[in-house]
């Protein structure tokens, strides 16, 4: 419809000043709430000097923070635009599979996040690879965990760049020719943010969340009942999709993408949504959201109640079948088409710009949360198991503190040069991989929240494993069309012609490889590691007392002689 | 361990933890289980059954775990109180 105005070689955009003006308003709004934060429920004697304080807000989030800190931490920019860009490319397979992804997620969060909560609660565990540490006694294992989730985040974080910059480029910022200037929006949000994040730590994004997720749910709600009122309905959007995605794609012969699955893609379908529910919950940043909480059962009320934002994904979702009807015609700076931008181009042309504005604000703030989180977590990462286990045992909290905040601002500059200087994909592919590894995590983490039974060097093998034959898979899966490594993460199962997930085949295999080495390694006697968890640990609560106060009241030799 | 290893909560009754289980196995398998609602027709407001279905199950997700939560809440604090009776009479910390 409207698209087709837009001549596919004018890479240099008019700038739309009115929507540019409410972005930077909203904006300007977020950052000083961001800095506001540090004064937000501040802890009396410490103030932020510490990582409980700095890097997890107080532990003292309830279910109302915890709502738009998760729902923010979770659906992130890039998802609200990767998405629907992916329906609008290739349809259902690689874009729909988030509505039943973030259905099964949290059944399986309910299951598994409040015993890691009680442990970490009475151990002062602030990382997943804490946890590890404290449970195996093996610190191969630990530093595993924490370099995983430490590598596994830093693309995360690069891709919510991708997220604001798609914003900044349908806004008409940046042209093909000076890259210094097309960057510079994108440099000074940075910096905004990482000064933020310094001074405030967690609360910064909590507070921030609340505004980003009232804007977001205001713009997708008005935009579904909006567009299908002005395009006649759903019938023909859909109709239209079917239409797109049935035809045949030059480039391959095959066509160009998948409307309704057929029997071909249902296991590629199901495994893609189960293997990414099951890695969500072991990123350091949702594990940080997790620990922030207040109490055991605040994560599991969130529970039912966060879903209402995976109502809002799949509604976002469809906006990209309503850009397929409406013609919204996505052009990159280099002029190429870019899918990525079909959702901020597609506010911008049927909406009145100042709406557009608030559609737009919503994403790129949205970046912002998940991307101080992140950091905060792999920060925590760095410091509790790399620089105090190998490095410097005997850091105080404050030192803790500090090292957390400066490990904070170099992950985001890393990130960011990641974003400029690379390219796009480059963060894409690495996101990819990222999945994959994360879910590697899985076996050492969850099974250690109910048993000791798996060896701690088993684990270690069956990860090495995972990440192994994971990375390898990913590699061989080639685009159809650019004939590019890391082209998609399906691939069959070895020795099968059944397309999955290559996260939940390597997770398979991990899972295998640690059961099988554990077998062995019983038998063959291998030493346990020091266990410091106790089954009790697993079931407290917010008014159970920390092994740290017990200790105090209940002092007792060094020796161990447990006879009380 | 050096410190004693006090109960935080009484034995759990099976009955609560299994119908949790039952439901949670529900809204995690129903959802996975594509060729159940892999077709176009019946469409609803022009949705294909495929994408309608599917974001159906985003509120019944919502309320079985809802249920849960009730389930295992009511069961969590009477296995709390049965130890904190116990162990520490009027004296809570």
């Amino acid at each position: 419809m409207s698209g087709m105005a837009l001549p596919l070689a004018a890479p240099d955009r008019p700038v739309n000043v009115v929507a540019l003006t409410i972005v930077i308003f909203l904006f300007v709004l977020v950052a000083v709430l961001g800095f506001v934060a540090a004064r937000w429920r501040r802890g009396e004697e410490t103030g932020l000097h510490s990582l409980d304080e700095w890097g997890l807000g107080g532990r003292g989030f309830g279910t109302w923070v915890t709502w738009f800190l998760l729902g923010g931490d979770l659906y992130t920019a890039y998802t609200f635009v990767a998405v629907p860009a992916a329906m609008w490319a290739t349809g259902a397979v690689t874009g729909f599979f988030a509505v039943p992804y973030t259905i099964v997620l949290y059944p399986i969060v309910f299951l598994l996040m409040s015993r890691l909560w009680s442990v970490s609660h009475r151990h002062g565990f602030v990382t997943p690879a804490d946890f590890i540490g404290g449970r195996y006694g093996s610190r191969s294992l630990t530093l595993a965990v924490a370099i995983t989730g430490i590598v596994a985040t830093m693309p995360y974080i690069a891709l919510q760049l991708v997220g604001i910059k798609a914003v900044l480029t349908v806004l008409g910022l940046g042209s093909s020719e000076n890259v210094l200037l097309t960057d510079l929006p994108l440099i000074i949000a940075f910096v905004v943010l990482a000064a933020y994040t310094y001074t405030s730590g967690l609360r910064a994004p909590a507070l921030i969340a609340v505004v980003k997720d009232l804007l977001i749910y205001l713009a997708v709600i008005v935009a579904v009942i909006y567009l299908p009122i002005k395009f006649g309905g759903w019938d023909p959007i859909f109709n239209s999709a079917e239409a797109k995605l049935g035809a045949t794609n030059p480039a391959t012969g095959k066509p160009t993408g998948v409307f309704i699955p057929g029997a071909a893609s249902y296991s590629a379908y199901w495994t893609l949504a189960l293997g990414s529910a099951l890695a969500l919950f072991m990123y350091p940043h949702s594990i940080t959201g997790v620990l922030a909480t207040k109490s055991r059962n605040t994560i599991r009320k969130n529970a039912a109640v966060l879903p209402l934002y995976s109502l809002m994904l799949g509604l976002l979702a469809l906006l990209g079948y309503a850009a397929i009807f409406a013609g919204t015609v996505p052009v990159d700076l280099n002029g190429a088409i870019n899918p990525q931008l079909v959702v901020p181009q597609l506010f911008l042309d049927q909406f009145p710009a100042w709406f557009a504005g608030i559609a737009l604000a919503a994403i790129a703030i949205g970046a912002l949360v998940p991307a101080a989180i992140m950091s905060i977590a792999a920060a925590n990462l760095f410091t509790r198991n790399i620089y105090v286990d190998l490095i410097r045992p005997d850091a105080t909290p404050r030192q803790e503190a500090h090292v957390s905040k400066i490990a904070s601002l170099v992950v985001k500059f890393g990130a960011l040069v990641f974003v400029i200087a690379m390219d796009q994909s480059a963060a894409i592919n690495m996101q990819l991989l990222g999945g994959i590894w994360i879910l590697q995590t899985f076996p050492a983490i969850v099974a250690g929240l109910y048993t000791r039974w798996f060896h701690r060097w088993a684990l270690f093998g069956g990860w090495a494993a995972g990440i192994t034959y994971g990375t390898i898979a990913a590699y061989n899966v080639v685009n159809p069309v650019t004939k590019a490594h890391f082209g998609g993460s399906i691939a069959a199962i070895p020795g099968t012609d059944t397309q999955v997930y290559i996260a939940v085949t390597a997770f398979a295999i991990n899972l295998i490889v640690a059961a099988g080495l554990s077998l062995l390694f019983h038998a063959m006697k291998l030493p346990d590691g020091e266990d410091i968890t106790r089954n009790s640990d697993y079931g407290a609560d917010e008014n159970d007392p920390k092994v740290a106060q017990i200790e105090r009241e209940h002092p007792l030799g060094e020796s161990g002689a447990s006879t009380f | 361990m050096s410190s004693p290893d006090v109960p935080t909560r009484g034995p759990a009754r099976s009955g609560p933890y299994v119908i949790t289980g039952i439901l949670l196995t529900l809204a995690i398998v129903v959802p996975l289980f594509v060729p159940a609602y892999s077709v176009d027709e019946p469409r609803w407001v022009g949705m294909p059954f495929f994408y309608w279905y599917q974001m159906m199950w985003i509120p019944i997700t919502s309320a079985l775990v809802g249920v849960s939560y009730w389930l295992v809440i009511k069961e969590d604090r009477r296995r709390r109180e049965s130890v904190r009776g116990l162990t520490s009479p009027g004296e809570e910390r």
